[in-house]
C-alpha cells in the first residue's frame, strides 16, 4: 500500500484525522457503494424474503441467449480491438514525442473511447446506415446495397460500432506499456548480437504480453458493460445483456418477473469484476517490469 | 491492516444507510390541492363536482397547462385538436414525447411522479391500459352516456377515444406492391420492413403482431404464429428493428410499415406514392384508451381535456385525422359528424377481430415470454 | 519500406477514423427529402427549444461536476497525503472502484436513493451532479494523483501554515496553482465524461444533451447527427488543448498505473 505507517491507529487518533473525509466517504457511499449494495441484495430478495427466483431467471433461454450474444460481441471486440489498437499505438509511439500530429490522434482517441458512445451509434448511422454517405456512394457507383438487411441494427452492426471504441480504448491503455519499453534494452540486446527480430521475440514480447493481455481484458470488461452505443443503435428488441436491462427497467415486468433488472445487474457486475481483478493481476506484472 | 477499522466502519455505515434508504421518503402530499370553490380537482369524478362545465373550465384555466404525452402532431390529428384545445381555453399544453409508446406513458408516469412534469392523461394501447387501471382516475364526460358500454369501463377510468385498423402502408416508388402479409417475406423486401414498435410495450405493434397471426392461420386466442411468421421475417433478413416515424418514412430508411391505417393514410398525404392496405380476410381493429393519472399535476385541466375530447368538436378533429372516433355511429345518426370527414372513414368488408381485454392479456403474456428471443 | 509501410497503416487508421466524421458533417447538411445541402440541422441547435433546453442543462451539470468534484477530492486528497497516509489505499480503491462497477448497475439500484435526492432537492436534472461525481472519481483522481506527487506537499504547506496561513489559504492560494495542470486535467476530462453521459441520464428519466439526441433521432435525423459531431469535436477541442497545457508532463495510464 502506498505511504502510510505500519503501526496500528488509536481510535482516539483516527477520528479527528478521518473526519475531513467524511464529505468524499459520504458522496461515494451513498452514489455508489449503496445502488451497488441495493442491487445484489434484490437480486436475491424478494418482497422482503430471500428467494432465488429473480436469479433463476438468469438461465431462461432469452437471458441466456443475451449473456452468450454479449460474450461474443464483446470477445471479438476486444481481440480485433487489442490487435489493432496495440498496432496503432506502435504508429504512435514511434512517432516523434511532441508533434502535434501524436497529441491530436491521442486526443480524438481520448474521445473515442470514452466519451463518445451516442455519438458513434449516429456516425455510423450518418455512414453505413441506409441514407448514409457510404451507402448512397457505393449504390452509385457500384451499384452495392451496402445497408442491406438493416444489419447495422443487429449484433454485425454493434461489432463494428463496437470497434471504433475499443480501439482507441486499446491505444490509450497499452501506449504507456510500448512507451515504457527502454530503448535501452534494445541496444543492450544489439550489443549482446541479437537481431532485430531476436529482440523483438526474446525481449519485447514477453514484457509487452502482460500488458497486452491486461488490455485486451480491459476492453472485454468495456464491451460487456457498453450501453449508450447498443441503446442508441438498437430501438426495438435486446440482443444484448446491457439491452436486456433497459427492457427490464422499463417494463417493470419482463420474463413474467418483476425486478429481473436486479438480477441481470448483478450478471454485469459479477463478470465485469471477474475481468477487472484478472486484469490487475497482469497490471501488477507489468509494472514490475516497465516503470 | 491498518485499514481494517476503516473498513470495519466503512461497513456498518453501509449496512446502515442500506436499511435507510430501504425505506421511501415520505411522499410530497398535495392530494388534498382544492380549487377556489373547495373542490378536490383529483377526486372529481364528473362536471358536476366542478359545479358544471364552467366551474371545470374556470378550474383548468387557474391551473394554466396541461401535460400530454405521446401525441405525435400526425397520429389521429393531435396536431389540430391540441392547437384548437389551446386556442379555445388558452391553457398551453405540454407535449412530451411524442414518439413514446404507451409503455413509455406509464414509465413516464411512474418515473415522474410527484413533479411538475408528470403527464396528465394517458392515451394508452389495450394491453397496456388494461394492464395498468390502477394509475387512472375515474371521471364520466359529460357525453358519457353517448358512448357505446363496449367501448368505456364502468367506473369511467378509461374510455376508448378513436380506433382503426391494422395496415401495411409501403412506398411504390421504393419496393413493389405488397397484397397480403407472405409478400413481406420476399427478398424484394429485405431489410426493409418495420413494425411500429415492441409488441410488450407498443399497442401498435401489439395489434399489427396479431393482424400478422391471424393472417397465418393464428387467432386472437393464438398470437403465436404472428411471432412465428416475424421470427422467420427476422431470419430472412427483412426485419428492419427501427421505429417507423413520419421522418424515417420520407427518408426512406422505412419503406414498408406496418402500423395504423390512419397513420398510413396520413403518410399518403405527405408522400404521394406511399400506399396503404388492410388485408380484407384478416383486418385487425383497434381502439385506444384515453384515461387520466390518477396524480395528474393539473387535475382540472385534464379532466377538461377529455370532455373535449369526446365533444362533437373534437371528434370531428379525431375523424379529419382519418381514425373512427367511438362516437361515430351516433354522431352520423345525429348528423353532428362532418360529411366530408365521414365519408374518408373506411369501410371493411371482411371479419374484423377485436380482441376482448382476456385474449389481450393471454398474448401479451406470450409475447412477453417470447418475443424477445423471437426477433434475437 | 518500413517508412512506406508506416505511412500506409497512417492512412488506413485515418480513414477508418476520419470518414465516420466526414460523413457526420456531410450527413448533418443534407436534406433528406429534397435534396441538396441545408443548414437547418445545425440552425436547429439553438432553435430547437428541446434541444437548446438539453444543451443547457448538460452544460450547467458539467459545470457543477467539475466544482462539486475538484471540492470533494482536492482538499480529501491533500488531508490524506499530510494528515491521514493510512487512508490512501481506500481513497485510492474507491476512486477506482467505478472503473469496476458499470454505470448500468449504478443505475439500476440508483431509484430509491433519487427518491430522497428529488425529496429534498427538487426535480431539476442538476441533480445528477453527485453521481456525476463518483462517475468521473477514477479520471480526477489519477490527474490530482500525478500533479499531487509531483509537489512536495509537505513542505509547501509547513511552510505556508508556519507563516501563519489557514487551511483554506494554504489550498488556494498555495497547493492549487502547483497543482494547476493536475486540475485542468481533471477538470477537462470531467467535463468530456459529463457531456457524453446517456446511461444514467436517460435511465433515470432526465432530460440531458444526449437524452435529447437520442429522442430526436428518431424523427430528424440530420439534427442528432449534427449535435453528436457537435459533442465530439468540443471533447476533442478540450483534450487537445490539455495535452498542449500539460505539455513535457505526460501521465502513465493505464497499463503501468
Amino acid at each position: 500500500m502506498p505511504g502510510g505507517t505500519l503501526r496500528r491507529k488509536k481510535l482516539t487518533e483516527a477520528v479527528p484525522q478521518a473526519l475531513p473525509l467524511v464529505p468524499f466517504l459520504a458522496v461515494v457511499t451513498v452514489f455508489l457503494v449503496i445502488p451497488t449494495v441495493t442491487v445484489i441484495v434484490n437480486a436475491f430478495v424478494v418482497d422482503g424474503a430471500f428467494s432465488l427466483r429473480r436469479v433463476g431467471g438468469l438461465f431462461s433461454s432469452t437471458a441466456l441467449g443475451a449473456l452468450g450474444s454479449s460474450v461474443m460481441l464483446s470477445a471479438s471486440t476486444a481481440v480485433i480491438g487489442a490487435v489493432l489498437g496495440a498496432v496503432l499505438a506502435w504508429l504512435i509511439a514511434s512517432s516523434p514525442a511532441t508533434s502535434m500530429v501524436r497529441r491530436a490522434v491521442i486526443s480524438l482517441c481520448s474521445v473515442l473511447a470514452q466519451f463518445g458512445g451516442v455519438a458513434l451509434a449516429f456516425a455510423f448511422l450518418a455512414t453505413i446506415g441506409i441514407n448514409g454517405v457510404l451507402t448512397v456512394w457505393a449504390q452509385q457507383a457500384f451499384g452495392w446495397n451496402l445497408s442491406g438487411s438493416g444489419w447495422l441494427y443487429s449484433l454485425t452492426g454493434l461489432v463494428l460500432v463496437y470497434t471504433y471504441f475499443q480501439i482507441p480504448l486499446m491505444v490509450i491503455v497499452f501506449l504507456p506499456a510500448l512507451e515504457g519499453l527502454r530503448t535501452q534494452w534494445r541496444e543492450a540486446a544489439v550489443s549482446l548480437g541479437a537481431s532485430r527480430w531476436q529482440y523483438f521475440r526474446e525481449v519485447a514480447v514477453p514484457l509487452l504480453t502482460p500488458a497486452f493481455l491486461g488490455s485486451a481484458l480491459l476492453l472485454f470488461a468495456n464491451a460487456f458493460a457498453a450501453y449508450a452505443t447498443a441503446a442508441a443503435l438498437v430501438s426495438q428488441g435486446s440482443p444484448i445483456v446491457p439491452l436486456l436491462i433497459r427492457s427490464a427497467l422499463t417494463s417493470e415486468v419482463i420474463l413474467g418477473q418483476s425486478g429481473f433488472a436486479y438480477a441481470l445487474a448483478l450478471e454485469m457486475i459479477v463478470v465485469v469484476a471477474l475481468v477487472m481483478v484478472a486484469y490487475n493481476v497482469l497490471v501488477r506484472r507489468t509494472a514490475r517490469w516497465l516503470r | 491492516m491498518k485499514s481494517s477499522r476503516l473498513m470495519a466502519a466503512a461497513a456498518a455505515s453501509v449496512l446502515v444507510f442500506t436499511g435507510l434508504s430501504g425505506c421511501a421518503p415520505p411522499q410530497k402530499d398535495n392530494s388534498d390541492a382544492k380549487t377556489e370553490s373547495g373542490v378536490n380537482a383529483r377526486e372529481a369524478t364528473s362536471a358536476e363536482d366542478f359545479g358544471g362545465m364552467e366551474g371545470l373550465v374556470e378550474a383548468a384555466k387557474k391551473e394554466g397547462q396541461l401535460n400530454v404525452i405521446a401525441l405525435p402532431p400526425d397520429w389521429a390529428n393531435y396536431g389540430a385538436i391540441i392547437k384548437a384545445f389551446e386556442d379555445k381555453y388558452g391553457i398551453s399544453v405540454n407535449s412530451a414525447q411524442p414518439d413514446a409508446a404507451s409503455q413509455d406513458e406509464i414509465n413516464a408516469a411512474k418515473q415522474q411522479s410527484g413533479r411538475s412534469t408528470a403527464p396528465d392523461v394517458f392515451d394508452l394501447g389495450q394491453s397496456v391500459a388494461l394492464a395498468n387501471t390502477s394509475m387512472l382516475a375515474p371521471y364520466k364526460v359529460a357525453v358519457w352516456d353517448d358512448i357505446p358500454a363496449a367501448y368505456k369501463s364502468a367506473d369511467g377510468a378509461w374510455v376508448n377515444d378513436y380506433g382503426g385498423y391494422m395496415s401495411i402502408g409501403f412506398d411504390s416508388a421504393k419496393v413493389p406492391p405488397v397484397t397480403s402479409v407472405n409478400d413481406l417475406l420476399k427478398p424484394e423486401y429485405n431489410g426493409k420492413v418495420a413494425l411500429n414498435g415492441d409488441p410488450t410495450q407498443a399497442g401498435a405493434a401489439f395489434s399489427g403482431v396479431l393482424m400478422v397471426a391471424l393472417s397465418q392461420g393464428g387467432s386472437a386466442d393464438d398470437i403465436a404464429p404472428g411471432v412465428e411468421f416475424f421470427r422467420k421475417l427476422k431470419a430472412a433478413g427483412n426485419f428492419l428493428p427501427v421505429d417507423p416515424t413520419p421522418a424515417t418514412i420520407e427518408s426512406g430508411q422505412t419503406p414498408v410499415v406496418i402500423d395504423w391505417n390512419y397513420l398510413n393514410a396520413s403518410e399518403t398525404k405527405k408522400l404521394p406514392s406511399w400506399q396503404v392496405i388492410v388485408p380484407p380476410e384478416h383486418a385487425v381493429a383497434g381502439y385506444y384508451y384515453q384515461a387520466i393519472n390518477k396524480e395528474a399535476a393539473h387535475p382540472a385541466a385534464a379532466r377538461l381535456w377529455q370532455e373535449f375530447l369526446f365533444s362533437d368538436e373534437g371528434q370531428n378533429l379525431y375523424a379529419a385525422g382519418g381514425v373512427r372516433p367511438v362516437r361515430a355511429d351516433n354522431m352520423m345518426a345525429d348528423g353532428t359528424l362532418d360529411k366530408t370527414v365521414a365519408a374518408a372513414i373506411p369501410v371493411i368488408d371482411g371479419p374484423v377481430t377485436v380482441p376482448s381485454p382476456q385474449q389481450t392479456d393471454k398474448a401479451t403474456a406470450y409475447l412477453a415470454d417470447h418475443w424477445a428471443e423471437a426477433i434475437g | 519500406m518500413k517508412r512506406a509501410a508506416r505511412a500506409g497503416l497512417w492512412v488506413v487508421f485515418g480513414v477508418f477514423f476520419l470518414f465516420p466524421l466526414y460523413a457526420m458533417a456531410d450527413f448533418s447538411t443534407r436534406n433528406l427529402i429534397a435534396g441538396g445541402r441545408t443548414w437547418q440541422a445545425w440552425a436547429n441547435l439553438v432553435t430547437d427549444h428541446a434541444l437548446y433546453q438539453a444543451i443547457v442543462i448538460s452544460l450547467l451539470l458539467a459545470v457543477f461536476t467539475v466544482v462539486a468534484m475538484l471540492v470533494i477530492l482536492v482538499p480529501t486528497m491533500i488531508w490524506v497525503r499530510l494528515r491521514a497516509p493510512w487512508a490512501m489505499g481506500v481513497v485510492e480503491f474507491l476512486c477506482l472502484l467505478p472503473l469496476t462497477i458499470p454505470a448500468l448497475v449504478i443505475v439500476v439500484g440508483l431509484r430509491n436513493v433519487y427518491l430522497w435526492v428529488t425529496y429534498f432537492l427538487g426535480e431539476s436534472a442538476l441533480t445528477l451532479t453527485f453521481v456525476y461525481v463518483v462517475l468521473v472519481l477514477p479520471f480526477a483522481y489519477r490527474a490530482l494523483d500525478a500533479a499531487l506527487s509531483s509537489i512536495d506537499l509537505q513542505t509547501l504547506t509547513e511552510a505556508a501554515r508556519s507563516l501563519g496561513a489557514g487551511w483554506t489559504t494554504t489550498i488556494l492560494r498555495i497547493v492549487v496553482p502547483n497543482i494547476w495542470s493536475g486540475i485542468l486535467s481533471a477538470a477537462f476530462i470531467s467535463i468530456a465524461v459529463v457531456l457524453g453521459e446517456y446511461t444514467i441520464a436517460s435511465l433515470s428519466g432526465y432530460d440531458t444533451l444526449q437524452v435529447q439526441i437520442v429522442a430526436i433521432g428518431k424523427t430528424d435525423g440530420p439534427t442528432s447527427v449534427a449535435a453528436s459531431l457537435a459533442v465530439l469535436l468540443f471533447g476533442f477541442a478540450l483534450l487537445l488543448a490539455l495535452s498542449l497545457v500539460t505539455r513535457g508532463r505526460r501521465r502513465v495510464q493505464g497499463v503501468t498505473a
